[in-house]
C-alpha cells in the first residue's frame, strides 16, 4: 500500500473541504499514514469471489402514497439559517465577478 | 428520600409514580438536584432542561391524579444522548459546528419518549459526532468517570453511561455505531444494549455511519432497559431502513430470565476475543460469568469466527467513508456555525473555513480517511475489500448461529482507561471498540451487562451477549438471568 505524503493529505483536505493548517497537515500526515496501514489488512481475506456487503439488512425501496403532509414551515426550515434574507437561505457569493 | 429516589430502579420509580406514592414532580426534582450536586466533577450533561423536564413530570402526575391509564415508564426520568434532535432545546453532537443550534423537530426516539410521559433531563455531552471510545472528543470538554474521575466513561455515548453510573438518571438513550452503548456501559458497571439495526429508528439521529448507526436503551438493570426498548422501538416510515416487524418482546423475556433458569440454552464463548491485548482481571471477569451462566444451565462451547480479526480494519474503512459523505450536510449554508463569510469569500472557501473552524480533529481524522478511501484509485482496496469483509464476518455469525442461540464475550478487552492516555493515538483509542463491532457491521443485537469489577484495579467489566437479527429478547432473557445470579457489586462513590 502506498504511504500518504503532506501533499496528499492536502488534497483530501482540498476535496473534503477543510482548510487545515500547515500544523495539521503534519500532525494527519503521520497519522493517516498508521491508520491507513493498519486497515490495509482487509485486502488479506477480501478475495475475488466475496460479494460486498454495503448494508446489514437488504435494502428496497420504499414508497408511499403521494400525499400532502404536514412538514417544516419556512420560517422553521429558516429558524438555523446562519443567515437568512426575503425568506430564503443567503449564501456567500458562487460565481465569480465577471459572471 | 431523594436519596431512595436516585437508588431505584425505573420499575421501581415506575410504580411509585403510579400507584399515586411519589409524584414525578418529587423524582425529578431529586434527580435534578443530584445533577447540580455531582456534574461539575462528572460533566456528563451539555445541557440540562429543567423546565421542560419539570412541566412533562407535572403533566404526568395530572394523568395519575385523574386516574388515566399511563404508559409503563410515564413520569421517569431520562439522559438523552446529545445525538437525538429535540425541537427547541440545544442539539450539539458534541461539536462546535451545532454550538446554540435549536432543532425545528424531534427525533422518533425523542417523540416516542414524550409520547410515553419519559421525563427528559436534558442532553448528555459524547464524543463529537460519535466519533470516539472515550468522550475526550467532545468540544465541549470530556466526561469523567464516576468509579474513578480521572478516567474516561467510554464513548462515545460516555455522558449517557456516566450519568446513570452517577445516579443523576435511571434511564439514558445512547447510540452505537460500533460500540458506543456497549463500551460505556461496561467501564461504568452500567447496562446498554445495541438493538437489531433498523429496530430502533434513525430519523432525527444525526447520522455518523447510516449503515452501522443504532439507537438503543441504557440503565443500570436488564428489566429497566427492555422497558425503555419498548418504548423507543418499532417501525417508523420516516426512516426507510426501519424494519417493519414486531417489536421482539423483550420485556417479558426480562422477566422471564429473572427466573434464573437457563436449562438448554447453547452459549457459543467466541474464541477471537481473548489473548494478548486483554487485561487479566477482564478476563478472569469473564470466566467467572461463564461459570455462573454454567450453574444456570446453560451449555457453554467455544467458537471460532476468524474474520472477526478483521472487523477493526473494515469498520475503520466503512465508518469513516460513510461519515465523509455524511457530514457533508455541514455546509455552513442552511443552519450551524458559519465562519470568513465577509463579503469577499467564496462559497466555497467559507465552507473549508467554517469546517475547519467547527469540527475537532478526530472528525477531520476520519473524513479524510473516508475520503482517501473512496476516492478512485483506491476504491477496490479499501472501501471494496472492507464490504467483502462485512460479508464474511456475516457469515461467522451465521454459522456460529447454526450452534448456539447466543455468543458472549467481555464487551471491552480492558477497564477504563485514563483520561488522556490514549489521546495521541488514535490506533490504540480504537482497540478498545475490538470486541463490539462485529455486531454493528452484521446488524445483529448486542448488549453490555455488568460482570462485577475487575480484581486488580477494582474498576466495572462487562459481559457482551450477541444474538441474531430480530432476536433481541434472547440476550435480555440471558443477561437477566447472569444479573440475577451475578447479585449487587456496589457503586461509584461520588
Amino acid at each position: 500500500m502506498p504511504s500518504i505524503s503532506r501533499d496528499e493529505v492536502a488534497h483530501l483536505a482540498k476535496l473534503a473541504r477543510l482548510a487545515v493548517t500547515e500544523d495539521e497537515l503534519d500532525l494527519f500526515a503521520g497519522q493517516l499514514d498508521v491508520i491507513l496501514q493498519s486497515v490495509a489488512s482487509v485486502g488479506d481475506i477480501a478475495t475475488a469471489d466475496i460479494p460486498p456487503t454495503s448494508h446489514a439488512v437488504p435494502l428496497t425501496n420504499v414508497f408511499r402514497e403521494d400525499v400532502v403532509r404536514p412538514s417544516l414551515g419556512q420560517q422553521q426550515a429558516l429558524s438555523g439559517a446562519p443567515e437568512a434574507e426575503d425568506g430564503r437561505f443567503r449564501v456567500p457569493r458562487i460565481l465569480g465577478e465577471e459572471a | 428520600m431523594t436519596n431512595d429516589l436516585i437508588h431505584a430502579t425505573a420499575a421501581e420509580l415506575a410504580a411509585k409514580i403510579h400507584s399515586g406514592e411519589v409524584t414525578s414532580v418529587e423524582v425529578t426534582q431529586a434527580h435534578l438536584d443530584r445533577i447540580a450536586e455531582t456534574d461539575g466533577k462528572v460533566n456528563a450533561f451539555l445541557h440540562v432542561d429543567t423546565q421542560g423536564a419539570l412541566a412533562q413530570a407535572r403533566r404526568v402526575d395530572e394523568a395519575v391524579k385523574a386516574g388515566e391509564q399511563v404508559s409503563p415508564l410515564a413520569g421517569v426520568p431520562l439522559a438523552l444522548k446529545d445525538v437525538m434532535t429535540t425541537e427547541g432545546v440545544p442539539t450539539t453532537v458534541g461539536s462546535k459546528i451545532l454550538e446554540g443550534w435549536l432543532p425545528p423537530y424531534d427525533a422518533t426516539v425523542t417523540r416516542k419518549l414524550k409520547e410515553a410521559g419519559v421525563v427528559i433531563l436534558g442532553k448528555t455531552n459524547m464524543d463529537e459526532f460519535a466519533m470516539g471510545s472515550s468522550t475526550e472528543n467532545s468540544a465541549y470538554g470530556p466526561t469523567h468517570n464516576p468509579w474513578d474521575l480521572d478516567r474516561i466513561p467510554g464513548g462515545s455515548g460516555g455522558g449517557s453511561s456516566a450519568a446513570l453510573a452517577a445516579l443523576q438518571a435511571p434511564l439514558a438513550i445512547g447510540t452505537d455505531t460500533g460500540g458506543s452503548i456497549r463500551q460505556p456501559g461496561a467501564v461504568t458497571g452500567t447496562v446498554g444494549v445495541k438493538p437489531t439495526y433498523g429496530g430502533v429508528s434513525r430519523y432525527g439521529l444525526v447520522a455518523f455511519s447510516s449503515s452501522l448507526d443504532q439507537a438503543g436503551p441504557c440503565a443500570r438493570t436488564v428489566l429497566d432497559a427492555a422497558l425503555l426498548h419498548e418504548v423507543i422501538a418499532g417501525y417508523d416510515h420516516m426512516d426507510s431502513t426501519s424494519i417493519n416487524a414486531p417489536v421482539p418482546p423483550v420485556v417479558a423475556a426480562a422477566r422471564e430470565g429473572l427466573s434464573g433458569d437457563l436449562s438448554g440454552l447453547r452459549i457459543g464463548v467466541v474464541t477471537q476475543f481473548s489473548g494478548e491485548g486483554y487485561q487479566q482481571g477482564v478476563l478472569r471477569s469473564f470466566e467467572a460469568a461463564v461459570s455462573q451462566l454454567k450453574e444456570l444451565g446453560a451449555e457453554i462451547a467455544d467458537v471460532s469466527c476468524p474474520s472477526f480479526d478483521y472487523a477493526l480494519p473494515a469498520y475503520y474503512l466503512i465508518a469513516p467513508s460513510e461519515c465523509s459523505s455524511n457530514l457533508a450536510r455541514f455546509d455552513a449554508m442552511r443552519y450551524g456555525l458559519r465562519v470568513g463569510d465577509d463579503g469577499t469569500r467564496s462559497t466555497e472557501e467559507v465552507m473549508s473555513l467554517t469546517r475547519e473552524a467547527g469540527f475537532g480533529p478526530e472528525v477531520k481524522r476520519r473524513i479524510m480517511i473516508g475520503t482517501y478511501a473512496l476516492s478512485s484509485g483506491y476504491y477496490d482496496a479499501y472501501y471494496g475489500s472492507a464490504q467483502k469483509v462485512r460479508t464474511l464476518i456475516t457469515q461467522d455469525f451465521a454459522k456460529a448461529f447454526e450452534n448456539f442461540d447466543v455468543l458472549i464475550s467481555p464487551t471491552t478487552p480492558t477497564t477504563a482507561f485514563k483520561i488522556g492516555e490514549r489521546a495521541n493515538d488514535p490506533m490504540a483509542m480504537y482497540k478498545a471498540d475490538l470486541c463490539t463491532i462485529p455486531a454493528n457491521l452484521a446488524g445483529t443485537p448486542a448488549m453490555s451487562v455488568p460482570s462485577g469489577l475487575s480484581d486488580e484495579d477494582g474498576l466495572p467489566v462487562g459481559l457482551q451477549i450477541m444474538a441474531p437479527a430480530l432476536q433481541d429478547h434472547r440476550m435480555y432473557r440471558v443477561a437477566a438471568a447472569y444479573e440475577a445470579a451475578r447479585g449487587a457489586f456496589g457503586g461509584p462513590s461520588l
